[in-house]
């Protein structure tokens, strides 16, 4: 431990805390622009410097450690100067369109020059003219507003591996973008969304698809449908002054209906399904022999995406499940179109969603249209919906609970379960072990998957034989699995995996790149307990005890993997080109 | 020789020649790039791809070396190089005005060809000869104590049809 002095506060912290950390401990918040702290410090920013007594230099608190009996202050007239000059100088290459931006009033840099009272621009303009780029259809890189601060950087090269966005050039010549300026949409980025997340400005955000569902609820001739993801639910009220976590499920039913959907389903039922086809494909290549292991999930579009770019070579351990999201907007325009007697042309499927990539997955391939029309037409994101809520005036807080609709509603714990990192794992072992022994689990928890680890690596008992599995979250912690597997096929070893759950936002979809900004791994493991808590209460726990998946499947599907469920439930994979130019 | 239409093996041959010297040596992305720029004039995108596979480096990656260095260029120059020496020196005794004077009689700015490639234009840093600032060099020829209204009769050395 260090014991040190800030702003005259005695404060002990573990060695090598940074100051900015330590000052933290004793209630003491040092501005900062660049700092995330789910990155490491780049001293990009500027404005964390103080003062330490017996020094003249004003270091930056993000980057130095404190040490055994430093004095230091954080805030007096120079200090506060120095930082005014270097926001001063930042605002000098943003441009001032605050009031049209996509952070408006959630923007890191408008609440410090709000904070620092800045009322007048000192410095002559100097603005970045590259391009605004929204050619992923997921988000939207807007380089003038850029402040250099390396968060998306960071992210897409050491958090997720993509490597889509660099640094180019140098000093006032300095933007980020894919390798040789081309567009992000010709770059290898997976539309995880996660520069979206982390950027303190309105530089990238996402694509804004709101006014698309407006129109459509405004359209007489559209029967609207819509699904919440599993995520959403926990992390939708961080906008309207709940805790994170708190499960609001049920106001969220309300508020949809109140929106003027015709139908509110729940894609956590979706989730049910997903579980039933990939337990099945799990059950025929573990039990039966039937094609590779090991078994790798696929509900994430990000991950498929990357994949496909990165590492085709393991398409043929890719389950051929679609995405909860994808199965429920395909059954929507087929099965309860049928029951309704509706025409699928005339039902529009909105989905909201904790993700960008879900707007890419909607039209990936072929597939996604497998009721003859595109199955999910809209997919807006928390952040979306959150601004659609406050446009319909409607007081979310204080709205009565309801119900889903069914046929496509009601849902298990396991299908809660997908939204958090190790969820879809937990929630397939439930079913698949049912699968294999025809007898219900005696406990339906497996801890051993759950946390934020960022790759988990167990192994379970089912009917007496050992299932090696693996949870990797975050694309970089993907590679370590993808390389132990590959090697044990090129050496002939035993295979170190039966099972393999990836997710590509760090904690899964409840720290998705649509979800509510300021995430960190304390606010990551809040929504996660929201969702097991979620779980915990539900009278049902497993994916297959649910009544409406099992009628769905009397009914209209026969059983999973039937031809039926195939055309619709499943789709295929190719290589991609990681760069198109 | 257009890479474009060069053959993927005789490219992949070619980096791999000059890559494998400098198997596994920290830093070694530099000097590649820098023999890749000796060969080929500039650091085309085609052998980017191949040296980020060969090396197991993202392209990005690359991207960002050569776009940090003034040296490297992503597109092939002009045939003939005006470099004006923005040293202190020549800084002092007027190359600005000559920087000025050859974007005018080029049409171009400094970092770019001209259309016909005939020419590209580039400011460089100490030239090594002081005294006799200002220095401007096309090709391998140094001009002199140039002053902007002799731009014109040097360009018109290497214009087409030109005497040399």
């Amino acid at each position: 431990m260090v014991k040190a002095v800030i702003n005259s506060i005695p404060v002990e912290v573990p060695e090598n805390t940074s100051i900015l950390d330590a000052a933290k401990t004793v209630g003491v918040n040092i501005p900062i622009l660049c700092k995330h702290p789910d990155l490491h410090a780049s001293a990009a920013c500027g404005i964390c410097v103080v003062k330490m007594k017996g020094s003249q230099k004003m270091p930056r608190a993000c980057c130095t450690p404190i040490e055994e009996g430093m004095d230091i202050v954080t805030h007096d007239p120079e200090i506060v100067s120095v930082r005014k000059t270097v926001l001063n100088l930042i605002l000098s290459n943003h441009p001032n369109s605050c009031l049209t931006c996509g952070r408006n009033t959630q923007c890191e840099l408008q609440t410090a020059l709000a904070d620092f009272g800045i009322r007048e621009e000192p410095y002559d303009k100097l603005l970045c003219s590259a391009p605004l780029d929204s050619t992923t259809g997921t988000i939207v890189l807007d380089p003038p507003k850029c402040i250099k601060c390396g968060r998306c950087v960071t992210v897409c090269q050491e958090m997720q591996n993509v490597w889509a966005l660099s640094f180019l050039e140098r000093g006032i010549e300095t933007r980020i973008s894919p390798a040789g300026d081309i567009s992000l949409g010709d770059s290898p980025c997976v539309r995880c969304g996660q520069c979206s997340a982390h950027c303190p400005t309105g530089a990238i955000v996402e694509k804004d698809d709101t006014e698309k569902v407006w129109a459509a609820l405004q359209n007489p001739a559209k029967h609207c449908v819509v699904q919440i993801a599993p995520a959403v639910r926990v992390t939708l009220g961080e906008h309207f002054g709940f805790e994170p976590g708190v499960n609001l499920s049920k106001k969220i039913y309300t508020l949809l209906r109140r929106m003027g959907f015709e139908r509110v389903f729940d894609t956590n039922f979706g989730a049910d399904l997903t579980i039933m086809e990939e337990a099945a494909e799990f059950v025929q290549r573990f039990v039966h022999g039937k094609s590779v292991l090991p078994l790798i999930t696929t509900c994430c579009p990000s991950w498929v995406d990357f994949m496909e770019k990165m590492h085709p070579d393991m398409i043929e351990h890719f389950s051929s499940s679609k995405s909860p999201h994808e199965m429920l907007g395909v059954l929507a325009k087929t099965y309860y179109a049928e029951k309704q007697g509706l025409s699928p042309a005339d039902i529009e499927v909105v989905s909201v969603m904790p993700c960008t990539a879900k707007k890419f997955e909607i039209h990936r391939s072929r597939e996604m249209s497998a009721s003859g029309f595109q199955d999910v037409d809209t997919s807006v994101t928390t952040r979306e919906l959150s601004r659609m809520i406050r446009q319909a005036g409607i007081d979310f807080a204080n709205l009565p609970d309801g119900e889903c609709d069914p046929p496509l509603g009601d849902y298990s714990g396991a299908g809660t379960l997908f939204g958090t990192t190790g969820g879809v794992m937990e929630a397939a072992l439930r079913t698949a072990a049912f699968m294999i022994t025809k007898e219900k689990l005696p406990r339906v928890e497996f801890e051993n998957v759950r946390g934020l680890k960022g790759v988990r690596e167990t192994s379970v008992t089912v009917a007496g034989k050992e299932v090696r599995i693996a949870v990797a979250h975050g694309l970089a912690n993907v590679e370590y699995v993808i390389e132990k597997i590959r090697k044990a096929k090129k050496d002939g070893a035993p295979l170190p995996y039966h099972f393999v759950e990836v997710m590509a936002c760090p904690g899964g979809c409840i720290g998705g790149g649509g979800q509510p900004y300021g995430v960190t791994d304390e606010l990551r493991a809040k929504r996660a307990r929201g969702l097991y808590s979620d779980d915990k209460n539900l009278p049902r726990r497993c994916s297959y005890e649910n009544p409406y998946i099992q009628q769905l499947y009397e009914d209209y599907l026969g059983e999973p993997l039937s031809k039926k469920a195939h055309e619709l439930l499943h789709t295929t994979y190719k290589p991609r080109p990681m760069y198109q130019r | 020789m257009d890479i474009e239409k060069t053959d993927i093996e005789d490219i992949r041959r070619n980096v791999e020649e000059i890559c494998a010297p400098w198997e596994g040596r920290p830093g070694n992305l530099i000097m590649i790039l820098h023999q890749i720029q000796n060969r080929y004039s500039y650091v085309p995108r085609r052998i980017s791809f191949e040296v980020a596979k060969r090396l197991s480096i993202p392209l990005a990656r690359i991207y960002e070396v050569i776009t940090f260095y003034n040296y490297f260029k992503l597109e092939p120059p002009g045939k003939n190089i005006v470099s004006v020496c923005m040293g202190t020196a020549c800084y002092l005794k007027g190359a600005p005005s000559l920087v000025e004077r050859l974007g005018q009689e080029l049409g171009i700015k400094p970092g770019e060809s001209t259309r016909d490639k005939n020419f590209y234009l580039q400011v460089v840093r100490c030239l090594g000869c002081c005294g006799l600032a200002p220095v401007l060099t096309v090709g391998q020829k140094v001009y002199s104590n140039v002053r902007p209204e002799q731009v014109p009769g040097i360009l018109a050395e290497y214009r087409q049809g030109a005497v040399v």
